[in-house]
């Protein structure tokens, strides 16, 4: 009896404990979820420079704030662009000055939050998607910078379309927790054992341009894994290419190859496709020696002897004749070989080709989607200027012609072995494609 | 190396404008080639050979291919249009009387395959809006530069459609 009264009271004890444990945890919680809204508030005139705007532009365009903020065939900065996310769609939202849609009602003070905190005026977390995590090192006079070029947009009055997401998720408090866990917020700190451009690089590379992004893996909370920094990750389904040892690039990536590459295109390593396409273009409004800091800091993440630049580039005729072997050379002759074996661009060939497909990241990566990707959609021209175009092969090639090329690809310019399950994720990427020739056998 | 795979003529069933050929022809050669050479259909034109002019064009299950980097092996049992499936000189259809109605060509090169991607635009999307009109026919490059005279042709055979002559 005396025993279970005891266990009684220990039980009442251990739940008051509870309660009172969710009590302060829901409290702390709480004080730590709430942000206050910033009073509105807009840029002084002063703050609108020209050499100010000029400098923001500069540094928007290496943060390639455009390539989420702007919708394909949008406005510039309206927002609307969709973010695909292992969770749902985001939507970039409209960071052009318009009061009721933009940052019309943005101070100086909140836009800092936002970008470094990841918090908007209102006060509402915001998703990782919005990279925060890296923009918590930027200085504060290229906030203001970036702030002033922002402000001197032409206010555009559009809404985004609202996040595609689970509910728990669009209930933003759930954001803090993330940042308890992940988000560890602190200013770049140049390493004065390197050079001046070594370190505007690594700031460039860490802070603005967050390459980490999409070229560090993530883990199942979306959050960078900061301890494999750059060995590879996704964006927008396409695949990352590791910029550290384990890139599987044919041919090393020199400083002078990614000075190129980074500004229009390297004849050694081939030109920028899918998400990192924008990336580029944008850098051509920048000034070259802020490029070649960045080039010279991506260049030394590689490490003296990256796994790809062991085996070197392959060319060679793939062993065996078997039929499908066969079917993607046919098609390798008639579809690819006319541009991809004139020389390359560099001696005189068609233009923003190679040397060889063998050069390509793509042919020796460890996953297929980028080629075919690229099979299906092509590279399409760009607006008013020069560049390549390659045509999309995704109206003409079944998914299974699509597979018996690129297994002829991997077999003959790369060094690897077969992809697993290549004619899975053909089918995965291409479910439009045209069904097999199925009925000749059928007709008279 | 190459060239004994060129010696490897098959036999290479073919649907074009509803008619079957059965062609001898090495899998990697072109189907523009088959088309001018082995079936005697001289619309689709030879422009640049790199899939960058357009002028190739044909549709090929009602999609805008370009022929001069369509590999015939790859058509196997399926359907390909050219312009002569659409209409003759004597009897032109819809979409090229438009053309011949706006006075869409200067030398003419390029209006094979316009018509054609114009086809493949109009059988998926039967009231295209400016703006897709545009973006289906970026590709195709006309030296002359009759663009504006081969939109309103597009556009002319999309009203047309909307004054009720096609389902």
């Amino acid at each position: 009896m005396r025993l279970r009264r005891t266990g009684f009271g220990l039980g009442i004890a251990a739940g008051l404990a509870a309660c009172g444990i969710l009590a302060c945890g829901t409290l702390a919680f709480a004080i730590l979820a709430w942000r206050p809204a910033l009073a509105p508030g807009g840029p002084a005139e002063a703050a609108l420079s020209p050499e100010r705007i000029r400098a923001g532009a500069h540094l928007a365009a290496l943060g390639a704030c455009a390539s989420c903020h702007t919708a394909p065939g949008g406005l510039p900065y309206a927002g609307g662009r969709p973010i695909a996310t292992p969770y749902g769609t985001l939507y970039g939202t409209n960071i052009t000055p318009d009061p009721e849609t933009g940052l019309g009602r943005w101070s100086l003070a909140a836009f800092a939050r936002a970008l470094r905190e990841g918090v908007d005026r209102e006060g509402r977390h915001l998703y990782p998607a919005f990279p925060y995590t890296h923009y918590a090192g930027l200085t504060d006079a290229d906030v203001a910078a970036l702030y002033a070029f922002v402000m001197s947009r032409e206010p555009v009055h559009q809404v985004s379309p609202p996040n595609a997401l689970p509910a728990w998720l669009s209930w933003r408090p759930v954001l803090a927790g993330w940042k308890l866990l992940f988000f560890r917020p602190r200013p770049f700190a140049p390493d004065p054992g390197r050079d001046a451009a070594w370190n505007r690089g690594a700031y460039l590379a860490e802070a603005l341009g967050h390459c980490g992004a999409c070229h560090s893996p993530r883990n199942a909370l979306s959050a960078e894994v900061t301890a494999r920094a750059y060995a590879g990750g996704e964006a927008d389904g396409w695949w990352a290419p590791p910029l550290d040892g384990a890139s599987p690039a044919p041919l090393p990536w020199s400083e002078d190859d990614l000075v190129r590459y980074l500004s229009d295109w390297d004849p050694r390593h081939g030109g920028a496709a899918g998400p990192m396409r924008p990336v580029v273009e944008a850098h051509r409004a920048v000034p070259a020696d802020e490029i070649r800091a960045l080039a010279r800091y991506v260049a030394g993440l590689y490490g003296p002897e990256p796994r790809g630049a062991r085996r070197g580039p392959v060319d060679r005729e793939p062993a065996g004749d078997g039929p499908a072997l066969a079917r993607g050379r046919a098609i390798y002759a008639g579809a690819c070989a006319t541009c991809h074996e004139s020389g390359g661009g560099a001696a005189g060939g068609v233009p923003y080709t190679t040397a060889s497909l063998g050069h390509r990241t793509t042919l020796a990566a460890p996953d297929p989607r980028n080629l075919i990707l690229v099979l299906r959609d092509g590279i399409a021209p760009r607006e008013h200027a020069p560049g390549p175009i390659m045509p999309a092969f995704g109206a003409v090639l079944t998914a299974d012609q699509t597979s018996d090329l690129a297994a002829y690809l991997r077999a003959r310019f790369s060094a690897e072995g077969p992809w697993p399950d290549l004619p899975g994720t053909v089918r995965t990427l291409m479910p439009a494609a045209p069904a097999p020739g199925a009925r000749a056998e059928a007709r008279p | 190396m190459r060239e004994a795979q060129h010696a490897d003529d098959a036999m290479i069933s073919l649907t074009v404008n509803g008619r079957s050929h059965r062609v001898e022809a090495a899998p990697e050669t072109p189907l523009l080639y088959v088309l001018r050479d082995d079936l005697g259909l001289d619309g689709a034109k030879f422009g640049c050979g790199l899939g960058q002019c357009g002028a190739c064009t044909v549709v090929v299950d009602g999609r805008a291919v370009l022929s001069c980097l369509t590999p015939v092996a790859v058509l196997e049992g399926r359907a390909v249009t050219t312009v002569e499936g659409l209409g003759s000189p004597e009897a032109p259809g819809p979409l090229q009387a438009a053309f011949i109605a706006e006075n869409a060509a200067q030398c003419g090169y390029c209006i094979a395959g316009m018509v054609m991607r114009a086809h493949a635009l109009l059988s998926a999307n039967p009231h295209p809006d400016e703006a897709e009109i545009r973006a289906a026919m970026a590709l195709n490059l006309c030296r002359c530069g009759t663009h504006m005279r081969i939109l309103a042709a597009i556009r002319r055979a999309a009203a047309r459609r909307i004054a009720g002559a096609a389902p």
